[in-house]
């Protein structure tokens, strides 16, 4: 029988507990470093984002136009073998308006994470960010389009596209 | 073609807990062990009584260890048993007491350890900033995307849907966060008002400082045994009726954030094996997972217990209250008690079996509970993972 | 077991994303079940390790590409064999009738290997020595062979054997014709440990969807029987570890014959499939899990038992050291090398007439932990 005066154990330590060397600690720094097969449906779409376009693929079964493009449809469990141009234009889908980096530390420019629709798809997007936008004027279902970096500066990278600016 | 011929009955018969906290002397190993001994001294039973092992614990980057469900084991009891680790996320607490489930219900074995550890203070310089690789590597991790920013689109996505004001789900980091007083565990248990919630710091809008569940290290066991060996072990053995896990799809963009429809699957699939067909009526209390105030609210409809954008309403109304009708994390949450991840689910597990056996204290809920639903979830908005359970 | 479906095992494969590797063998493994996973299969169980992948929870990133959208997925942290096994308790509980399970190695994707095994040392007490990972094998290596009194160059026969086998096995990788006396000259990784005794890393993904009696028969009539599983870790902690013995083999390898009703697996074993990461591991399996007495691996194996056309074939795939090794696949490419086998389906390295066989894995470095299957036709 578990009983209310039984304490829970564990010790509970303070930051400067370790900063002020009260407890003996170790230190390490983990070398993970990949480098990571596109293969064949994220490898075109990034070759295309270099190229200014965004692609996606068209399941023949089920007829659905979806981005990030995949070879195969999730739903039909069957391969996909159409390629679709789309256009860079969408709506906001969600957004938020972040005052955090990724290693936690405080923006005074905050950022504005985005799932952009995408037009001509069945309700698929991807994640990016939206700029040059005041944070208050942000709405859902508010139509946007890509702002690309320069061509000759485009790697490959789903960061050739700076962000998604008000239509 | 779901044969659903469940053919032995498993038991919950002991539990043990430490202490949530953000940042634990203990190590690991040491967490688990605790965790471990307690329940093994509740039921009585000796390591020696243990026939099978099941791990949880979440991500490997907190603890900068590869494999750390082998790195854990000496300390979760598992040397020289059959040990496995289940991992699927945030839902991993709720889910390894299924997998443990298998162990049993299989009739492998008679008994299964469940052990839920974490350790993500080990992690620096913030826990979060591990967060940053369940990202799509080739995708999204080139945008520098931050854990909070998922939390902050799903949650947007759900108030813009019903309308509901930030008000309403506040509510439910107030209820919880005092709620949390009543447990011994709890990391950060204090009273805070409305007010406070709505002013504190906002991280990502909508997110403020105060809808976050705090990041800790802790750890949860639970034992399972076959229903002849749960009855010689104890008198009050608490029964998993119902299990469900589900998983959606990986493309969270091409979906509405607004339903956890894969919760909602997961409900069913262990209601239907519990034999439940009116969740609102027949479920006396839940535990739903809480990391944010408002998934409790997103939970809740996920879990079919009230209608899509109903639960703001009901917390409101003082529904969810632990003397209200449908009382609600009773336990504090993950709100109040604290998150580390893994155990944090499995904490909901331990509450259901101390609350349904009348062994929750200050925090018992009132009357005759004689059924309740824990629920975790995890991923990329993607898991629910349903336990059922009755005393 | 229904279905199987396995990709050829490469050095790398850069033309194709993890997902869509995946995807391959998943499609062949339904095709072979004659299965719709959309329909039929009812839970997916996969077998991964965030650090092999590069993804933290990466259980987020498998269910659109073996069919389990939206369905009851989960992920094992553990090899192949151990998420077969999840699967064939989630099938006795009654829960399910079809289950598919799933491995996958994108070795190719880590650029320094060496780094992430040095992650998975104990942080405390081993990562401060600054050696390599290898040294753990070396030790062991070491006290195997010094406790059975084996020559150094029976495991170069395991070798030769081995990588022999796998020219016969167009899914391997390293296949060889290899002399076993050439092999003592070959690089020293860390003594006794040669860079010839390690399996080297290989890409793949495989796919095995196994079914209830009741269901499998609505499918095939030829479907190959799980008889019996088991797995058990020992020590993970270096300093308290029994360094010449394979105990978390013999312990799974208990519980597994037990259930397959294996008294004598000496003589009711007709074929085996156990790890070989490492070379001595092949003979320090054979012996944990009953192919062998204590000590006399290395004489059977010298014998000529352990060859194809021996008494007790190990390893006619090649294991690891022949097919390569592909991390958390690793377990699931036993079992359905195993599987072919009783199937008659193993091509030019086939084992003729076998009914029953065994399936052992090892989690690799630094772990003491492993599975067995027992496969029966009966």
């Amino acid at each position: 029988m578990r009983t209310e005066s039984v304490t829970p154990p564990g010790v509970s330590l303070k930051e400067e507990d370790i900063e002020k060397n009260r407890v003996l600690s170790t230190v390490y720094y983990p070398k993970a470093e990949y480098a990571w097969a596109t293969g064949i449906a994220v490898g075109r779409f990034l070759s295309e984002l270099k190229s200014g376009r965004i692609i996606g693929t068209k399941c023949s079964h089920c007829g659905r136009i979806v981005v990030p493009p995949r070879m195969f449809c999730e739903w039909c469990f069957k391969r996909v073998g159409k390629w679709v141009y789309l256009p860079d234009t969408g709506k906001v889908n969600t957004f938020s308006v972040s005052y955090i980096s990724t290693d936690t530390t405080r923006l005074k420019t905050p950022i504005i994470p985005a799932v952009i629709e995408i037009d001509g798809t069945s309700n698929a997007g991807f994640l990016h960010l939206l700029g040059e936008v005041k944070p208050e004027e942000v709405r859902i279902g508010m139509r946007v389009k890509a702002a690309w970096v320069e061509p000759r500066l485009r790697k490959g990278s789903i960061t050739d596209i700076k962000y998604f600016v008000p239509e | 073609m779901r044969s659903m011929n469940i053919k032995k009955r498993v038991a919950v018969v002991g539990a043990g807990m430490t202490k949530f906290m953000r940042r634990a002397q203990e190590t690991g190993k040491e967490l688990a062990f605790e965790a471990v001994r307690q329940a093994l001294d509740s039921a009585k039973l000796r390591i020696e009584d243990i026939d099978s092992v099941s791990m949880g614990s979440a991500p490997d980057a907190f603890d900068g260890v590869h494999m750390k469900g082998e790195y854990l084991l000496d300390g979760a009891g598992g040397w020289r048993k059959p040990y496995s680790r289940a991992f699927v996320g945030g839902g991993t607490g709720v889910f390894s007491p299924i997998h443990g489930w298998f162990h049993v219900a299989s009739g492998l074995f008679d008994t299964c350890l469940v052990v839920a550890e974490e350790k993500m203070s080990s992690c620096l310089p913030h826990p979060q900033t591990a967060f940053l690789t369940i990202f799509d590597n080739m995708l999204e991790r080139p945008l520098g995307p931050n854990l909070i920013w998922i939390f902050a689109l799903e949650m947007q996505r759900y108030m813009h849907v019903h309308k509901i004001p930030k008000e309403h789900i506040a509510q439910v980091a107030v209820k919880n966060k005092r709620n949390a007083l009543d447990h011994p565990s709890a990391q950060i248990a204090r009273k805070v008002t409305l007010q406070d919630v709505l002013s504190s710091e906002v991280m990502a809008w909508p997110v403020q400082r105060l809808d976050i569940s705090p990041v800790s290290d802790g750890a949860c066991a639970v034992i399972l045994a076959s229903e002849d060996v749960a009855r010689k072990i104890t008198d009050s053995p608490v029964w998993i009726d119902g299990v469900g896990w589900n998983l959606d799809t990986t493309y969270w963009t091409n979906r509405d954030l607004y339903f956890p429809r894969y919760v909602a699957n997961a409900a069913r699939m262990a209601y239907s094996m519990a034999g439940i067909h009116n969740p609102r009526r027949e479920i006396d209390f839940a535990e739903p997972y809480d990391p944010f105030d408002y998934k409790e609210l997103h939970h809740m409809e996920g879990l079919l217990l009230c209608r899509k954008g109903e639960a703001p309403k009901l917390t409101v109304e003082g529904v969810t209250e632990r003397d209200g009708k449908l009382p609600i994390c009773p336990s504090g949450g993950l709100l109040g008690v604290g998150n580390p991840i893994a155990a944090a689910g499995m904490m909901k597990i331990c509450e259901l079996f101390w609350q349904l056996r009348g062994e929750a204290g200050k925090r018992q809920v009132p009357g005759d509970v004689r059924t309740a639903v824990a629920q975790a979830w995890g991923d990329l908005m993607q898991i629910g993972t349903v336990v059922v359970m009755r005393s | 077991m229904l279905g199987i479906g396995i990709t050829q095992l490469r050095r790398s494969t850069p033309e194709v994303s993890y997902k869509e590797l995946m995807f391959e063998a998943a499609i062949k493994a339904y095709e072979d079940a004659r299965v719709d996973p959309r329909k039929d299969v009812e839970s997916f169980v996969c077998s991964s390790e965030d650090f092999w992948e590069g993804t933290s929870i990466f259980d987020e990133y498998v269910p659109d590409q073996i069919g389990g959208a939206l369905k009851p997925v989960c992920t094992i942290s553990a090899d192949g064999m151990y998420g077969l096994a999840t699967a064939y308790m989630q099938i006795l509980t009654g829960l399910f009738d079809v289950v598919a399970v799933e491995a996958h190695s994108k070795a190719s994707d880590i650029k320094n290997l060496d780094s992430i095994y040095d992650l998975s040392l104990d942080p405390i007490y081993t990562r401060p020595l600054g050696l390599n990972a290898s040294f753990i094998a070396g030790l062991e290596m070491n006290k195997f062979l010094h406790s059975r009194a084996a020559p150094i160059s029976s495991l170069r026969r395991v070798v030769a054997k081995n990588r022999g086998n796998a020219l016969l096995n167009s899914l391997a990788m390293n296949g060889a014709k290899l002399d076993p006396y050439e092999l003592s000259h070959s690089e020293p990784i860390s003594y006794p440990l040669s860079s010839h005794d390690i399996a080297p890393v290989a890409d793949g993904a495989a796919v095995a969807v196994l079914a209830s009696e009741e269901a499998a028969r609505n499918f095939r009539d030829d479907p190959v029987w799980i008889a019996g599983v088991g797995w058990s870790s020992d020590s993970p902690t270096l300093e308290t570890r029994e360094w010449s013995e394979a105990t978390y083999a013999k312990l799974a390898a208990r519980q597994a014959y037990k259930m397959a009703r294996i008294q004598n697996p000496m003589q009711d074993i007709q074929v085996a499939e156990i790890d070989d990461t490492y070379s001595y591991k092949e003979l320090q399996h054979a012996e944990a899990i009953g192919l062998a007495g204590h000590s006399k691996a290395h004489e059977l194996l010298e014998h000529g038992d352990f060859d194809r056309d021996g008494t007790l074939p190990v390893n006619p795939s090649g294991g690891s050291l022949g097919m390569g090794n592909t991390l958390e696949m690793n377990g699931l490419v036993r079992v359905i090398e195993l599987a072919l086998q009783l199937r008659g389906e193993a091509g030019a390295h086939q084992i003729h007439g076998v009914q029953t066989g065994v399936a052992q894995s090892w989690r690799g470095l630094p772990t003491t932990s492993g599975a067995v299957i027992v496969l029966s036709n009966k």
